[in-house]
């Protein structure tokens, strides 16, 4: 009887979980409890997965009403894998989490943290599961009001501003989203995904269709931060402790996901790329996207922001890959989502580390870091070469794809401008290489220890997983080239 | 239908958004950037209360003599998204409580001048 | 301000009826327009005029933060936990007419105990807030 209710319960289960911590009130407690819920989250997303493949789409009736009526969940290929980069990453942050926000978070407000992430978490899922727009938007809000709270759980003053200036952004951007809905809903009276794209084939011409693709695009890219809207995130990454920041990687993914939603399940590939060439304005914003994020990254003085900007490039990648509008180009896009994901949780969490030991993110202060932690450095630098794109890395997969997908189009230039942004890649991973192993540390500071084995191990899951999806992409770039003919396919 | 009075609510609503957008980015004062948020979202409800609008048409309660009503679905949604609005400008108002605690300010410019200097 | 006694008397006379008339929209939106939200509302309203009158701490005496956040969450708990009742009993998540034998009764169940969720949900939130920012107190 379970297995007929997965799709909601994948929603649900953190949901009622997150008020249920508020009356657990003891941090350990709710540790548990959300760690146990992330765990279960995965395990739904994988049977989800494991049935899309074998049964394809799965459809759910919330209260019992049929779909076009009701809202309806529905789970594809696409979403499957979605679901599932978002519960790895709740599972694998949870682990780290208890002795990260030790010191990164007041303790009186671990009970929120828990709490405020089991929202976050339900937010992130519904916005994947449902197949009702006006769906989206809500789980969007629950998504983004407790993104917003999480941020300002830092400790650095900066983190309310960030936090703030996040909102006021986010705000726009949601708002956008639900504009673009309600026209959408104008139009053909319906809000779910599947009838809508059906209504909205004979009606693609008219002003209403265009105003309604002008909104939605403008708040999804400012929701996922390409490139001229991305201005929120480098100080949100920033100052919120280390736990969020990894969290909110996931965040820009899952509106890459929407946005891959709405242009191909709902307005359909076609219009989208073929009549109104979003494409001719994705290419270019992506690529200076890329270019001038890593070139920013590279004169940060603070890690954190480094690997922020760092961010901002790769979102350009995932863009990219989109608006090559083939197949290659979104399966790249697709395993990028996983990889990235990946690599920046890798990332942040071995920075997280070292901030709890060294108590700075700065470059500076991290000077001879590579032979008091020597497992934490390592670490890094393996995501480091990861995000370089390395072969024998996750990293190397997304970039051939990528390079493929431009060498298929016959645009050497942006083939040619995708190594550019790896070399330098190169660059600012080598700057903390050069300070952690090659400076002394300053000799007036007490030196640290290594970081305790609840923070290595969630970090080494990572970097053996980095190596073996790297290595064996039967699964992540099988997976994702199914999900893009799917895509491809225009099914609902 | 002519275009004045039939789409008059539209243009309300474009007049509305663009000065709620306007209050957003060029105020100085945390505040009214959120009252601007405000207007801003204000704007979309009522576009899609017009766009619910059955002209003639009653409340969609059953009732004898009365056979046309307005489409409800519009009205439940905008619902959802006021609770949504309300709790967005909660939250910003409490950052921005908060952001007065740690400052003992709320207008943007001295608070980035204040971050510039340490 | 509760040395004056007409606003004393006033409010006094007042909270009783915003808050049967709270109960009223609460319990009669199943059949006409009204519902947990709006209810939830005007009972925060009533807490919030009595607030004003009578001071914060005689508030908090009665809804002190531990009770806010417990009634929040019991608010949730109540919503979610209608739907899985309708789904253990055979149903989809918040199918109400499965809550009943008789499937219109199960709805009229069904969309009164999630009202009621939403109702002190939004009540326990709405006072939370309130009492947040009065509760900074001028410096």
């Amino acid at each position: 009887m379970i297995a007929t209710h997965l799709p909601i319960l994948q929603v649900v289960i953190p949901l009622m979980a997150a008020p249920l911590c508020l009356l657990l009130r003891r941090p350990r407690l709710c540790w548990a409890l959300s760690l146990a819920v992330s765990v279960i989250a995965l395990v739904i997303a994988l049977l989800l997965l494991g049935r899309a493949l074998s049964e394809g789409p799965i459809s759910y009736a919330l209260g019992n009403w049929s779909p076009p009526w009701g809202i309806e969940y529905r789970v594809d290929v696409v979403n499957a894998f979605m679901l599932i980069i978002i519960a790895a990453i709740g599972t694998i942050v949870q682990i780290f989490a208890p002795r990260s926000i030790s010191h990164e978070i007041l303790p009186s407000q671990h009970t929120l943290f828990y709490t405020l992430y089991l929202l976050f978490l339900s937010g992130l899922l519904g916005v994947t599961i449902t197949g009702d727009t006006f769906n989206v938007y809500v789980f969007l809000e629950i998504s983004a009001l407790s993104t917003y709270a999480l941020i300002a759980l830092g400790r650095d003053r900066r983190a309310l501003t960030a936090a703030f200036r996040y909102l006021v952004l986010g705000s726009i951007g949601a708002t956008f989203i639900l504009i673009g809905i309600g026209l959408m809903y104008m139009m053909t009276g319906t809000l779910n995904m599947a009838d809508m794209a059906q209504r909205l084939q004979p009606m693609l011409d008219s002003r209403t269709a265009l105003a309604a693709l002008a909104f939605l695009g403008v708040g999804l890219t400012l929701k996922l931060a390409l490139f001229p809207l991305h201005i929120w995130l480098p100080d949100a990454y920033t100052y919120a402790p280390t736990v969020v920041t990894v969290l909110m990687g996931v965040v820009t993914k899952v509106w890459i996901y929407v946005f891959l939603r709405f242009a191909f399940t709902i307005w359909g590939q076609e219009f989208v790329f073929t009549e109104m060439h979003l494409q001719d304005l994705l290419v270019p914003l992506s690529l200076i996207g890329m270019l001038a994020a890593s070139t920013a990254a590279i004169f940060q003085r603070n890690v954190k922001r480094m690997l922020a900007y760092s961010s901002v490039a790769q979102i350009g990648y995932m863009m990219l890959g989109v608006s090559f509008v083939s197949q290659t180009g979104l399966s790249g896009t697709i395993v990028h989502l996983f990889n990235h994901a990946l690599l920046q949780a890798a990332l942040f969490m071995a920075l997280g580390a070292m901030l709890l030991r060294v108590g700075s993110p700065l470059l500076d202060d991290l000077r001879g870091i590579g032979r008091q932690m020597p497992w934490t450095m390592a670490a890094f630098v393996l995501g480091g070469l990861g995000l370089i794109g390395v072969p024998l890395t996750v990293g190397f997969i997304s970039k051939w794809y990528f390079i493929l997908a431009a060498l298929e189009k016959g645009w050497w230039l942006v083939a040619s401008l995708i190594l550019l942004t790896s070399l330098l890649a190169v660059i600012y991973i080598w700057r903390v290489v050069e300070v952690a192993y090659f400076q002394q540390p300053d000799p007036n500071t007490t030196p640290v220890k290594e970081a305790p084995l609840s923070m290595q191990l969630p970090i080494w899951v990572l970097i053996m997983s980095i190596l073996f999806f790297g290595i064996s992409t039967k699964w992540t770039a099988g997976l994702a080239e199914r999900a893009a003919a799917w895509l491809f396919g225009g099914g609902p | 239908m002519s275009e004045f009075p039939g789409l008059l609510n539209y243009w309300l609503v474009i007049v509305m958004m663009m000065t709620g957008f306007y209050a957003m980015i060029s105020r100085n004062n945390l505040i009214k950037k959120v009252i601007g948020l405000s207007i801003f979202q204000g704007a979309v409800y009522l576009f899609y209360i017009t766009a619910g609008k059955v002209f003639a048409g009653t409340a969609p309660i059953l009732e004898e003599g009365f056979s046309n009503y307005s489409n409800p679905l519009p009205h439940v949604l905008i619902l959802t998204a006021i609770v949504v609005g309300i709790a967005t400008v909660a939250v910003a108002l409490a950052l921005i409580m908060r952001i007065k605690d740690a400052y003992g300010t709320v207008e943007e410019d001295e608070i980035q001048h204040q971050d510039k200097i340490r | 301000m509760k040395d004056i006694i007409v606003l004393r008397v006033m409010a006094k006379f007042f909270l009783p009826l915003i808050m049967l008339f709270a109960l009223y929209v609460q319990f009669h939106g199943d059949y006409g327009p009204g519902g947990g939200f709006q209810a939830g509302v005007i009972f925060a309203a009533a807490i919030v005029l009595y607030t004003l009158v009578f001071g914060l701490a005689a508030a908090r005496k009665a809804f002190s933060n531990p009770i806010l956040l417990t009634l929040s969450a019991i608010g949730v708990l109540l919503y979610a936990g209608t739907g899985v009742a309708a789904l253990l009993r055979g149903g989809n998540f918040l199918g109400y007419g499965f809550l009943d034998r008789v499937p219109v009764q199960g709805q009229h169940l069904g969309i009164m105990l999630v009202e009621l969720g939403v109702g002190l949900t939004v009540f326990a939130a709405m006072v939370t807030i309130f009492f947040a920012f009065v509760g900074k107190g001028r410096r």
